[in-house]
């Protein structure tokens, strides 16, 4: 057990209390609200001073408790989840910070900067009026108050203590319950309108701390072991995100309320739960669109982009670029979810879905309405045997997305299956290097990309890394910018022959072939998926987990749900280092 | 609520027993009748800005020859000659990597713009801009805005590593952000306080009572992170402060028309014509007093910036492109360095069109100009083009040109923060650190 918060401790309310009249205090003591747990036991967090990918030592038991802040798709299926998915979410997310090929992991460095927190503002303001609008109270709203022109600190607190803990993962305390009744209170009171109360209480809630940020909870030291654990709520909160992306439902809360996600049986049993709920889709979506960058999609990276020059390309419409990372994440999930495959297969599976708007891009001919004559939207699609095109690799949402604007990428291309795919890391370019040649396209004696790129690797400084890059990078250049398929360059058949670290292959079909034999490939996404459910790099310990976890998955067969049940029951996962420094006075495990 | 507030009267919103106090800014007391300065005959306050734009100019073609007040313009900076008098040039500078690596693109930028190189927790500094702005932006509606004319939301302004501000890349969406409902003119003569902003501020006022607890709870790097959400949320609430009080006149001010719905991109016309409405913007923005630091960049490192229909683009051609033998430049390279001088000079027009009594708005601000490389071709750090704009109310003297070769580029961010009144001896670390402004341009 931790240490006794200070009775003006919890997470404060003393100016609060000031908004709440008299008569809210009286609800609460006479049993009108139901009464959340007094500030009880102490549970210490303590992250430093490690960062989120930061090594530590070898001896060390555990990483760094994480402090992450939701990421816009958390935020916005977390209030689908509690409100529904037609509260419009109104506003904009800022571009989140990748670090160690994640944003999962990027989002444990991340805080909020003046202008985010205006934008959270106003889509709690968004969010709040539309959950208690007329529309929506009856469903939302668990009760209705004796008169609507006031406020009512029974019904109030009954929406709000339930509502709060879902957005907190976890249960209010009595006086953060009071605080939130209380802003209910004067609010009403001010606006003549019950509801006007409960919307602000709940925007609140929306842009405070607790919500917009994922706290680590811990339960205290653990005798001479030098880590600690997530209580069960951190743990929930742990294992919904981790597999549904989204804050832990009822079912989770209640399990973490009842000590169940202590014992690893009760862990399995959630765990099991959770895998076999449609919601696990999500997570995985989540996970490849963070692995595979599809933020750079939407916000354009240095070396990663989906803006195209509509003159060039003018078939590559904004909707392409939207169906073409969802064809990826579709082929993922239909083969390792639906029909839990071997990962080794996306690189090289010839199934896969398409919209007549991709399929222009792919040279496809695809039907605009279906036989009943309604519109066609996506269809199951399988490559043809010697189809150039097969597995995700040689899809759009890979080539083009590692393009430039107006032409394609060798370079960006072999960097990105480097370190996107195998988890290598390409040092940066040195400064005063001339690249002289690699794009003159007009140049008639460097017809190709593979002679621009031969030249240019003359240059000693150059060889190093682009020996690394261009050589795979060169294997998919019958791929336009665009991603469209292509067997000549100003005039000039491609020579689209490749190598892999002393593989050669030719073609994207070689290079689907070596990637999907190549032991890297399974190796970087246990450790990616590691680093995600964790939020920083594995540290002490937790390197020989994922050492471990590499073996599991090829006894496995390479299988993701099992790769996404065993992290999830790990121990490791739901551990922290222990430095006992730090208290943090939340709300501890107890029952309420 | 009364429609009149006295705007010596401290405002007072009573909400079930508690109470929202906003004291107003002593200086937006004593205005003159016209809003052209202050009463005791101080001119309007200092504004400050940032421009950013890549790849830097070709060496040979804009260091003017002579030293002094007397200088030249070369031809790369022929665009900005109008503004002559009201410039600064510099020459002969560098950033220092102090045997760190090297970020082709962000490192120079991030030393012009911090002084330094920020790397995680060891140096973790902010940006210019944001130092500037815990001086003089507290008493704007907004601390600082941003911009992208390139419709890539990113920007070198940051008060650390994890807190970076977030350009704006759609002028309409600026539009509504300054000049939107929640806009009160200035100039307007009745005031009245929204009582639902009353409402807004006294509910956000509950979740900063969090603070302690939260923050205690945390080890030092995260309980920096959760500080800076807590400033963030003072900022908001000191937003909403602002809109609760009788604005200052500006006698400058007009409410923009509102831009269209265009869409935004780095094709080169685009960022041109998206540049255009967000410099007029920016104008109002400051004309109006809602904001007094702002940050707006060109284009960023190795961004994507291209002419339609082409499949090079700017970054992609300063590798490329030949050198024209009779040029002496890269002739494509040079067209686009020329188009963001152009909305760089765009910037000085419309700042300087803005009369405030026998001054524009371009006189009492100060616009510091850097870039990420010396030579784009060759990507260098060494004799960074840097510029300012600006006379911050007569403290910085304009139309120089000065040249420190194998200094710090970090001298000409300390000579602004002096001249703008920040306490500041030195700015920057390890061989970026200098404590020598330019102390000949100090009034």
């Amino acid at each position: 057990m931790g240490e006794q918060t200070s009775s003006a401790g919890g997470r404060g309310c003393a100016r609060a209390l000031c908004l709440a009249s008299a008569s809210v205090a009286m609800a609460l003591a006479c049993g009108s609200v139901q009464a959340a747990p007094p500030n009880q036991t102490s549970v210490a967090v303590a992250s430093e001073p490690a960062g989120p990918t930061a090594a530590t030592g070898p001896t060390q038991a555990a990483g760094p408790a994480m402090l992450r802040r939701l990421s816009p798709d958390q935020y916005r299926q977390t209030v689908a989840d509690i409100f529904g998915s037609d509260i419009t979410i109104g506003g904009r997310f800022a571009p989140e910070i990748r670090a160690s090929g994640l944003l999962a992991v990027g989002a444990g460095n991340e805080s909020i900067t003046g202008d985010e927190l205006e934008q959270y503002h106003a889509m709690a303001q968004t969010i709040a009026a539309q959950v208690v609008d007329q529309s929506h109270r009856g469903v939302l709203i668990p009760c209705t108050p004796e008169a609507a022109s006031t406020a009512d600190d029974r019904c109030a607190g009954k929406f709000l203590d339930a509502v709060g803990e879902l957005l907190y993962r976890r249960p209010l305390t009595r006086d953060e319950l009071q605080v939130q009744v209380g802003i209910a209170h004067a609010a009403a009171v001010q606006e003549k309108d019950f509801y006007a109360g409960l919307r602000e209480s709940l925007a609140q809630m929306l842009v405070s701390p607790e919500f917009l940020f994922r706290w680590s909870d811990v339960n205290g030291p653990l005798g001479g072991k030098g880590y600690s654990t997530l209580d069960g709520y951190a743990r929930a909160a742990q294992l919904s995100f981790f597999l549904w992306n989204s804050a832990p439902d009822q079912t989770l809360l209640n399990d973490a309320r009842r000590g169940r996600l202590n014992s690893p049986r009760g862990l399995t049993r959630e765990v099991n739960r959770m895998l076999a709920s449609p919601r696990v889709e999500a997570g995985v979506r989540a996970f490849f669109s963070d692995m595979l960058q599809f933020s750079c999609a939407e916000d354009p990276c240095l070396d990663a982009s989906f803006s195209k020059d509509s003159t060039i390309y003018p078939r590559f419409t904004p909707q392409v670029a939207a169906d073409a990372q969802e064809q990826t994440l579709r082929t993922l999930v239909d083969l390792l979810l639906t029909h839990d495959g071997d990962y080794r297969d996306v690189f090289t599976t010839p199934r896969t879905f398409l919209t007549p708007d991709l399929a222009a891009v792919y040279g496809v001919p695809l039907p605009r309405t279906t036989p009943n004559g309604e519109p066609s939207k996506w269809q199951p699609y399988i490559y043809p045997a010697g189809d150039p095109r097969a597995g995700i690799l040689s899809e759009v949402s890979f080539v083009a997305l590692h393009s430039h604007p107006g032409v394609s990428s060798a370079v960006l291309r072999g960097r990105a299956l480097r370190e996107v795919i195998l988890c290598e890391k390409v040092p940066d370019p040195p400064p005063n290097v001339s690249f002289k040649l690699v794009l003159d396209t007009t140049n008639p004696k460097y017809p190709t990309m593979r002679s621009r790129l031969d030249a240019h690797i003359t240059n000693p400084v150059c060889a190093g890394c682009h020996r690394l890059m261009d050589p795979p990078g060169l294997a998919m250049e019958n791929f336009n910018g665009d991603g469209s398929f292509r067997t000549r360059e100003n005039g000039v058949l491609i020579d689209a022959s490749g190598a892999l670290d002393g593989k050669k292959f030719d073609g994207m079909q070689g290079l689907d072939q070596t990637v999907a034999s190549d032991p890297a490939a399974p190796a970087c996404l246990v450790s990616r998926l590691a680093e995600y459910a964790l939020g920083r790099a594995p540290a002490g310990d937790e390197v020989q987990w994922v050492k471990q976890l590499k073996t599991d998955f090829i006894a496995d067969h390479y299988r993701l749900p099992a790769l996404l049940r065993e992290i999830a029951t790990s121990d490791e996962l739901y551990r922290v280092e222990w430095k006992g420094a730090a208290v943090h006075t939340t709300v501890a495990s107890a029952a309420k | 609520m009364s429609t009149k507030v006295n705007r010596r009267r401290v405002l007072r919103g009573m909400l079930g027993g508690a109470a929202i106090s906003v004291g107003l800014p002593l200086l937006d007391c004593f205005l003159n009748d016209n809003g052209t300065a202050l009463a005791d005959g101080a001119p309007l306050p200092v504004c400050f800005g940032t421009w950013f734009a890549a790849m830097g100019y070709n060496p040979g073609f804009w260091e003017p020859t002579l030293v002094g007040s007397h200088y030249e313009m070369k031809p790369q900076l022929k665009v900005l000659d109008p503004f002559k008098d009201k410039i600064n040039v510099f020459s002969g500078m560098q950033t220092f990597l102090d045997g760190r690596p090297l970020a082709t693109h962000e490192t120079g930028a991030q030393i012009c713009t911090t002084g330094s190189i920020p790397v995680g927790q060891d140096i973790d500094v902010p940006s210019i801009d944001q130092l500037v702005a815990d001086t003089i932006g507290s008493r704007t509606r907004f601390r600082s805005i941003e911009v992208s004319y390139e419709g890539v939301p990113s920007s070198w302004s940051r008060r650390s590593s994890s807190s970076v501000n977030a350009s704006e890349v759609s002028p309409l969406a600026l539009y509504q952000k300054i000049f939107g409902p929640s806009f009160v003119d200035p100039n307007s003569a009745t005031f009245t306080p929204d009582p639902s902003v009353m409402l807004e501020r006294s509910v956000l006022s509950t979740v900063s009572d969090q603070r302690a607890s939260l923050v205690n709870s945390l080890g030092t790097a995260d309980r920096a992170r959760l500080d800076e959400y807590f400033t963030s949320l003072r900022q908001l609430e000191h937003e909403l402060d602002v809109q609760l009080q009788k604005p200052m006149p500006m006698v400058a001010c007009s409410k923009p028309t509102a831009p269209g719905d265009g869409p935004h991109g780095q094709a080169i016309d685009l960022v041109m014509t998206n540049g255009k409405l967000f410099t007029g913007l920016i104008a109002h923005a400051l004309a109006c007093g809602q904001t007094r630091v702002f940050n707006a960049v060109g284009t960023m490192g190795a961004s994507s910036v291209h002419k339609v229909g082409s499949e090079a683009t700017f970054h992609i051609d300063t590798h490329e492109e030949p050198v024209d033998a009779q040029l002496g430049y890269q002739p494509e390279v040079t067209w686009y360095m020329a188009r963001f001088l152009d909305c760089f000079s765009d910037l000085l027009t419309q700042l300087n069109s803005v009369r405030e009594g026998p001054r524009t708005l371009l006189d009492r601000t100060v616009i510091y100009c850097s870039t990420d490389h010396g030579y784009a071709r060759l990507h260098t750090l060494t004799n960074i083009p840097l510029l300012t704009a600006g006379g911050a109310n007569g403290k910085l003297k304009t139309g120089y040109h000065l040249t420190a070769p194998g200094d710090t580029v970090a001298r000409v961010g300390l000579t602004v923060m002096q001249a703008i009144g920040l306490p500041l001896s030195s700015w920057g670390t390890m061989s970026n650190h200098t404590t020598k402004p330019f102390s000949e341009l100090l009034a």
